[in-house]
């Protein structure tokens, strides 16, 4: 297993300056990151904001541009080397599995081309389809067309395990199959990255399964890295619109600041509010905050609790979600609000609010993320 | 618009597929009557096709049209398949000239083909004969051979290979692993098809053959040009049969889905 000079923290992926131009399109410009060993690692953002770029960068599939950086895995730069070279197995969005090869020679494939004897790999192909929970005696001997999408993706699975690569790559593996497989498969996936201490890559423009699954999370978007950090700082403090409006709801409220204090006092058209101090804030600049629905209020106008941020408007809608109720509420300037509210029983304790009330939502001034200019 | 075909219309295509199909029955009916003169029908006999196998001009040209199509078909499948690789994932100059050339052979005047091929021989000093049959047969076919593996290479998924080379499969590896299996069907397809235009094949031969060598279509025209005998009508049967069982065959494995 791992030499004893690596410690957790070592990173087995490091990019540095990575850059990939197809023609004249910037796929991926100028990324840095690290990959910690043994954590799960998602690269998220919407189509063509350079994640799947990044891992096949990582696979070998693509290669950086001349000058174009360099890409590392276990401290050695693999820039050029070869996709059999790095030690790296993957999960296709398709799956990829070979038409024309049974459920166990699929499996085995990998353990033949690394030449192991042909005594071991029915053990270890069983194994592998145990790992994945596909019952080897029913399924084995079955032809991909035979096999429903779950179980298709369970062989992809089993496929990479069984060869124990560094890094497993998995690119949108969850997009094709119905919710509730989805849900189940990302517990599993999660379970078997920190059973088996593999090392995780996951692309996904899926942020609810990103939030879910990840140790830590790179927001993309046209081709840099936007944010980086765990499910909690990526929602709790995005660091830009662009993040804060990806990653969950955001409320966005802006205007002029100037400094009260340890504090800023911000003159919007709204009315005015205060938020704490930020780097990068200066007397008169113009800013933006996000505020997430559920950290807001509503309350009638003139009836908000003191210490709180409180801008007035007028009920648009009030809508019903189940476990929450979202009243989104029309600003002065016509911008929307939302603000969650948790639903207590609609038929035992209805919301007061209906369309056409006037109503102030409010926030605590360290509730709300100060956005970075983009 | 209505569904239902106007009831002329079906009376008018019915018409339309006796005129093409009523020879073929015709001669298919009589290569088994038991009478010299194709006029009129005197009983059944299995005597013409017997009569074939004491033919030797008909033997020998079944024989040199066998050799003929299997070489060219053996050529034009591997150089057919390596085109349709490098056009299929290759960029490189020259590339969509080089597909639109493909298919210049399958629509030029086979006549044309014949006497450029004649003229290009000549020139060069080349014996006519089996060889040289064999080369103008690989010139039509391989367009064949190229379209289908091109049109298989298209639908094929490429995430295939690359699993494969996660796996610990190098290029050469994978290509015979993953990409030759996914394309057997194409290749196979292409190769019937270019034995049968190889088998069928009478006018560019006809111009390349010389006088020695003579496949089993310039065999065929040869005894019609000295007298019609009902042997004709066997032998035609068989070719024709021959070239619908090569056809459906080819058209199946088009077919079949590589997943």
């Amino acid at each position: 297993m791992a030499p004893p000079a690596s410690s957790a923290a070592e990173p087995i992926v490091q990019f540095t300056r990575v850059s990939k131009h197809f023609g004249d399109f910037r796929a991926v410009n100028d990324i840095s990151f690290d990959i910690r060993k043994g954590e799960f690692f998602s690269l998220l953002g919407p189509s063509g904001c350079g994640k799947t770029t990044t891992l096949r960068l990582l696979a070998g599939f693509e290669q950086p541009d001349t000058d174009g950086g360099t890409v590392k895995i276990a401290g050695e730069v693999v820039n050029t080397r070869r996709p059999y070279e790095r030690q790296i197995g993957m999960v296709f969005q398709n799956y990829a599995i070979f038409p024309h090869l049974s459920v166990e020679r699929n499996v085995a494939f990998g353990l033949e081309q690394h030449k192991v004897p042909a005594a071991e790999i029915p053990g270890r192909v069983t194994q592998a389809l145990e790992m994945v929970r596909l019952d080897p005696g029913q399924y084995a001997k079955r032809m991909p067309n035979q096999l429903s999408g779950g179980q298709r993706q369970r062989v992809a699975l089993a496929r990479a395990l069984v060869l124990r690569p560094a890094i497993l790559l998995l690119d949108e593996p969850l997009g094709a199959i119905d919710l509730k497989l989805r849900k189940e498969m990302q517990l599993e996936l999660k379970a078997l990255n920190k059973n088996l201490g593999l090392t995780f890559v996951y692309v996904t423009h899926d942020q609810e399964e990103a939030l879910t699954m990840s140790d830590r999370i790179a927001v993309m978007d046209h081709g840099i890295i936007a944010q980086l950090g765990s499910p909690a700082e990526i929602y709790e403090n995005p660091r830009t619109a662009y993040v804060a409006r990806f990653i969950g709801e955001s409320n966005f409220l802006g205007g002029t600041a100037t400094r009260q204090g340890g504090a800023w006092q911000v003159a919007s058209p709204n009315g005015a509010f205060i938020i704490p101090d930020a780097p990068g804030l200066a007397e008169g600049a113009t800013v933006q905050i996000a505020v997430r629905p559920e950290w807001m209020d509503i309350f009638p106008v003139d009836h908000c609790p003191s210490g709180e941020n409180a801008v007035p408007g007028t009920v648009r809608e009030v809508i019903y979600l189940g476990e929450t109720m979202h009243v989104i509420v029309t600003l002065g300037d016509g911008t929307d609000c939302t603000v969650a509210v948790r639903n207590e029983g609609q038929l035992i304790k209805p919301l007061p609010w209906k369309k056409g009330d006037r109503a102030a939502v409010s926030w605590l001034p360290e509730d709300c993320q100060v956005l970075e200019q983009a | 618009m209505s569904t239902k075909l106007p009831r002329w219309l079906i009376a008018f295509s019915a018409l339309v597929y006796l005129f093409l199909h009523l020879p073929i029955v015709v001669l298919v009916i009589f290569s088994f009557n038991d009478s010299k003169y194709a006029v009129s029908w005197t009983g059944f006999t299995w005597a013409w096709y017997q009569r074939l196998l004491e033919r030797e001009d008909i033997l020998r040209g079944l024989e040199a049209s066998l050799i003929v199509g299997a070489a060219s078909t053996l050529v034009s499948a591997v150089f057919g398949t390596l085109i349709a690789l490098a056009l299929a994932r290759h960029r490189f100059r020259g590339r969509t000239a080089l597909e639109a050339f493909l298919y210049v052979p399958l629509v030029t005047p086979e006549i044309v083909v014949g006497i450029s091929l004649l003229i290009l021989f000549v020139l060069l000093k080349v014996p006519l004969g089996l060889a040289t049959i064999t080369i103008a047969h690989i010139a039509f076919s391989i367009s064949f051979v190229v379209v289908v593996v091109l049109a298989r290479l298209q639908g094929m998924d490429r995430n295939l290979e690359e699993a494969a080379m996660t796996l610990g499969a190098d290029e050469i590896t994978t290509f015979w692993k993953i990409t030759v299996p996914q394309l057997w069907p194409g290749i196979i397809s292409g190769a019937l098809l270019a034995f049968t235009m190889s088998f069928d094949d009478y006018v560019i031969t006809s111009f390349v053959s010389g006088t020695g060598s003579s496949t089993l279509p310039i065999v065929v025209y040869t005894m019609v040009r000295r007298n019609i005998e009902p042997s004709i009508n066997a032998i035609s049967t068989i070719i024709l049969v021959a070239t619908a069982v090569l056809i459906y065959l080819a058209d199946r494995l088009g077919r079949e889905k590589g997943a």
